[in-house]
């Protein structure tokens, strides 16, 4: 009999593989004749190339073809990387695979090399003559849109992308007339770069007698690049191509997106008949990988005299780099605009946010994708607030949450909350960090000129992205729904095919913790198969914090559907009606006769062999799923950091880091708390570390890891980590999701943290990252 | 991540090192560890014709004390310098400075030699070797010489060391009085590297310091001494106050353009930290006292 595996925390069933190097990626795939592929790209932000000429570059022995741009339009494939999300009035520009005349950002494809070896590869690079005339470039969204700035495209006047709000702004207005007290705050959202472990990579295969192309490359949701390479890049019929997604080392979101590479690289495989491999260097995805937030924002925010919130008003620029990425409008407003009401009962929001165009790198979804940024806001104002009146920031929190009896809660902004019970993770928290306690040893220490800082971040998440209807009805170009199939084989041994594509969850432990507990079967008989088109049905992938809620659902689901025909064929065989059969660990019985049981694999034997099922009974014993959500899940929580800043060298130290998170019932613990110390990671190095800095001139500075700060493992204390449960009321298995929150809630918290430190010199406010000579610079300037 | 070609030569000798590097010139390039020079090769920002590998040549490894003399071979790496109860006796500040390069799999590779004559104005050894007053034995096509670490960082990746010569060996005064030293940095949170970094030497004779050599990398083009420092700490009294009067000297007899600024540090905070960090090093350095 299985054990209740649902909430046990077992051991990752993919782990052996990764830590023994036997996990295969997809540079490791090697297929007879294989070529590999070198990319040149712009070192200009912005400027017309004059003369392209690939001939010397050809000649080089071992070099097997070199193209450009005008090689792929001879081709007549469409050639396009289109975008995914559409909103209102929002300029489109087309994105080529290589550039044609005119590049505009530093790292865009130019022209391709394909050779014997990765040498000879890189070597031919380096003798194709491109000429360059300059062009002035803005990478600042702010700056883009001043009168004169460079135009990205002639048909974006100003720049400017889109010009979208959501919420009254007439109310919000009134409400700020009639507010007691306001604050305001003007922030830059650093932009960041996803640094997934592994480097994106693109294996393609094409068999001009089938006319079948697989790809092999590392991609968060493989049915999502199968959609586009067919209908906007490549032109192949959907069912002539198959995309696998090996093992994958991480995405964040940087390998949701559908870039020029992997297109570009499966069109040489077509032109040549010839497997070829292009395996991106760390510089290269630096900058080409789609990076993350960059916002420029006026925020603000009102009470009334009670020290009620009644306004917030938010004005964001949100850099949208040179072309669209394929999810990029969607997430700094639906993913954004719709968060700004955090846990709090606010009456009146307005948001407006242009999204910009700049000589950059695209920038899309990454890891919080929107809300990252929302909390930020929020939050940040929530503690300027609480200053403002003299409150404690706990406190101030507590009188403007949204009450556990006003669920499901109506946001000015769209969303529709569904369950949430704020106070509780916030006095867990509290009380696991000591926070009366610790508020005492602060005082004390600023008497000894020590600078301790507590700060609070209480967040509200919006993951599992539905239902499709609404999603589509915001711009989506795609669905929201997962799919899965359950299949018991003869033997009673279980294949899950899921539409979620994992590349490094755990969705084969967790998803099979799903399965033994619905079937009550072994947890070592179930396999489940993900990220390779040819074998799943279809499926939206893995991002948002969508494969528990989404595509566990789909699951659950399918295996219920299973468990539901078994029953029908066990009624058959116990000779009883299938209303008095009951079904408990893998076993049907007639209810109140436990011994005399059929198992599930006796069933599902029977339902192959067919010879004995019942009148109107399909032979097999499988099921699909296809599940679209009613809502998205909410989850929430309260972080709180504890720093120490030195005033003389403005070094900050991250003494504490507590979390508790409500992500509703916990699949598997262990993987919830290593996605939350994974994205508490995140969160501090958005927060203390990380920033993609650009010039003037459009050059990516941090260009490598040498210049761009991730955080190490011993810049990070031990964590703290706590939960509460309120189950989500609209799926079969009440789980939220996890994957996002830490990295949500986190850069708030430390900066929260950092500026509580500062108070005593009226320090208000420090950008990210807080870095020492940031926070040095904010005591001289607040000193003067 | 893919260097052109290259020849790769592998010495077992000096002599035959320095008879690979006559016949390349300047088209070859001298491979120890291999730490700053391959990431260059990497990434094409240098394309050498010729690799001339002395990584193996086991004369050149090793730590002895010769009399007054530590004697560290340029081959050394800085797992064992740190880990070396000698230099950690006699050159406590380079002990810090080798314990703090990069993470571990770089101090098991990286080593001495390599590390000063590549002179990264950002390396944690030549401040501390600077303010023990080393020197550098070279040796090339027409002999050995030595050369005081004084003399032998002389710009941004720039040394006294010659085209045609090799380090044979680096050589720290550990005689005399009382000694203590120390080597502490701001590391930069991506690259490790120093931001500044403060070696300080000082010899003491009960409480009085009578002598002190304060040297400082990352702040600066290359490693310098900061003699401001050293001369508020020449004969007074080990305290506090002493201290604190140094580091306000520390950054004495500089320009504002003679300190590095990149992004994560302007000239003026690098300034202002190098007096916070001079008086760490000096009190963690009295610490050892």
């Amino acid at each position: 009999m299985a054990e209740k595996l649902l909430g046990s925390a077992i051991r990752r069933r993919e782990d052996p593989a990764l830590i023994t190097g036997r996990a295969k990626y997809t540079d490791d795939l090697k297929l007879p004749n294989m070529a590999y592929v070198a990319i040149l790209r712009s070192p200009y932000a912005h400027a017309r190339i004059t003369r392209l000429d690939t001939s010397k570059a050809k000649a080089l022995d071992g070099v097997v073809a070199v193209f450009t741009a005008e090689d792929v339009a001879q081709s007549g494939i469409p050639g396009q990387v289109p975008v995914g999300w559409l909103l209102p009035d929002m300029k489109i520009p087309t994105r080529p695979l290589l550039a044609q005349d005119r590049v505009r950002y530093v790292g865009e494809a130019v022209a391709v090399v394909v050779a014997e070896d990765r040498y000879t590869a890189h070597d031919a690079l380096e003798l194709i003559e491109v000429e360059y005339e300059p062009l002035s470039a803005v990478a600042n969204p702010a700056k883009a849109v001043e009168e004169g700035a460079p135009l990205v495209h002639d048909d974006a006047p100003n720049n400017i992308a889109f010009d979208w709000e959501i919420g009254d702004k007439e109310a919000t207005d009134q409400a700020f007339a009639n507010a007691a007290h306001t604050v305001s705050l003007n922030l830059v959202n650093n932009r960041l770069i996803p640094n997934a472990v592994e480097p994106r990579a693109a294996l393609a295969d094409y068999d001009p007698v089938s006319g079948r192309l697989t790809l092999w490359m590392t991609t968060q949701n493989p049915h999502i690049h199968r959609l586009l390479m067919s209908l906007a890049s490549l032109g192949l019929p959907e069912h002539k191509i198959r995309v696998i997604a090996p093992e994958v080392g991480g995405g964040f979101g940087s390998k949701i997106h559908h870039y020029p590479d992997e297109a570009i690289v499966s069109w040489c495989a077509m032109q040549l008949g010839r497997p070829v491999k292009w395996q991106a260097t760390r510089a290269e995805t630096y900058l080409t990988d789609a990076h993350g937030r960059d916002h420029v924002t006026t925020a603000e925010m009102a009470v009334d005299e009670n020290g009620k919130i009644t306004g917030l008003r938010v004005h964001t620029y949100a850099n949208m780099g040179a072309y669209y990425s394929t999810f990029a409008p969607a997430v700094p407003t639906y993913l954004y605009g719709t968060l700004l009401s955090g846990e709090y009962e606010i009456p009146n929001i307005y948001c407006r946010v242009v999204g910009v165009f700049t000589h950059t790198t695209p920038v899309d979804a990454y890891r919080g994708a929107g809300r990252p940024e929302a909390t930020f806001v929020v939050e940040r104002l929530v503690d300027l607030m609480a200053r403002k009146l003299g409150m404690d920031p706990a406190e101030f929190r507590r009188k403007n949450f949204i009450p556990p009896d006003k669920f499901p809660y109506q946001t000015p902004v769209a969303l529709q909350y569904d369950s949430g019970d704020y106070e509780k993770p916030l006095n867990k928290a509290l009380e696991l960090v000591g926070y009366e306690q610790l508020r005492r040893e602060q005082e004390e220490a600023r008497k000894e000129g020590r600078y301790i800082g507590i700060g609070l971040s209480t967040y509200i998440e919006a993951c599992g992205l539905a239902p499709s209807s609404v999603v589509g009805s915001l711009g989506a170009q795609a669905g929201q729904w997962e799919s899965a199939i359950v299949r018991v084989h003869p033997t009673g041994k279980v294949t899950v095919y899921s539409g979620s594509s994992g590349h490094g969850q755990g969705h084969k432990t967790t998803f099979a913790q799903i399965v033994a507990d619905i079937l009550g079967v072994p947890y070592d008989d179930i396999e489940i198969i993900q990220g390779d088109t040819d074998e799943v049905q279809y499926g939206w992938g893995t991002y948002g914090s969508r494969s528990a809620a989404v595509g566990g659902s789909a699951i659950a689901v399918s295996a219920q559907k299973v468990v539901e025909k078994g029953r029908k064929i066990a009624a058959h065989l116990l000779e009883a009606a299938e209303d008095d059969v009951a079904f408990e660990a893998g076993k049907y019985y007639v209810k109140g006769a436990p011994d005399k049981a059929v198992t599930i694999q006796d069933v599902a034997l029977q339902a192959y062999l067919a010879h004995n099922l019942p009148p109107g009974i399909e032979p097999a014993l499988e099921a699909a799923a296809f599940y679209d959500p009613s809502n998205f899940t909410f989850p929430f929580g309260t972080h709180v950091a504890v720093v120490e800043v030195n005033p003389e060298s403005g070094e900050v130290n991250l003494l504490r880091y507590v979390a508790v998170d409500d992500c509703g019932h916990v699949i598997n613990p262990l993987i919830v708390e290593g996605q939350v110390h994974g994205g508490i990671a995140q969160g501090v190095g958005q927060a203390l570390y990380e920033h993609a800095v650009y010039d003037e001139e459009g050059n990516l500075i941090t260009g490598t890891l040498m210049d761009y700060a991730v955080p190490k493992a011993r810049f990070l204390p031990s964590f703290e980590l706590d939960r509460t449960v309120t189950p989500c009321p609209h799926n079969p298995l009440g789980v939220k999701g996890i994957g996002e929150a830490g990295t949500i809630a986190a850069s708030a918290a430390v900066v929260n943290a950092v500026v509580d430190a500062l108070a005593p010199f009226g320090v208000e406010h420090i950008d990210m990252p807080v870095t020492p000579e940031k926070v040095w610079r904010a005591i001289q300037g607040a000193g003067n | 991540m893919y260097p052109p070609k290259f020849d790769y030569y592998r010495a077992t000798s000096v002599d035959e090192a320095l008879s690979l590097l006559q016949q390349h010139g300047d088209n070859a390039k001298l491979l120890a560890g291999g730490h700053s020079l391959i990431p260059l090769m990497k990434t094409r920002l240098a394309q050498p014709a010729v690799l001339i590998d002395i990584g193996r040549i086991d004369a050149l490894k090793g730590i002895q004390v010769d009399g007054d003399t530590l004697r560290i071979g340029p081959l050394t790496t800085h797992a064992d310098i740190a880990a070396s109860e000698d230099v950690q006796g006699r050159a406590a500040a380079l002990a810090d400075a080798a314990g703090v390069v990069g993470d571990v799999q770089v101090r098991n590779r990286g080593t001495i030699g390599g590390n000063l004559a590549h002179a990264d104005p950002a390396s944690d050894l030549p401040a501390a070797v600077l303010a023990l007053g080393g020197e550098i034995e070279v040796r090339g096509p027409n002999g050995s010489r030595t050369v005081a670490a004084d003399d032998f960082f002389q710009g941004l990746f720039t040394t006294a060391l010659g085209g045609d010569e090799i380090i044979t060996a680096i050589r720290i005064p550990a005689g005399g009085g009382k000694r203590v030293s120390a080597y502490v940095k701001f590391p930069h949170p991506a690259s490790g590297y120093a931001v500044v970094g403060v070696a300080a030497v000082l010899e003491l004779d009960g409480q009085t310091i009578t002598s002190a050599r304060v040297a400082a990398n990352g702040a600066f083009e290359c490693a310098k001494r900061l003699t401001g420092a050293e001369q508020a700490l020449a004969g007074a009294t080990a305290s506090d106050e002493a201290i604190a009067a140094a580091a306000q000297r520390a950054a004495e007899g500089f320009n504002a353009d003679d300190f590095m600024s990149d992004i994560f540090a302007s000239s003026e905070y690098r300034a202002h930290l190098l007096g916070v960090y001079t008086r760490r090093a000096l009190q963690k350095a009295l610490e050892r006292a």
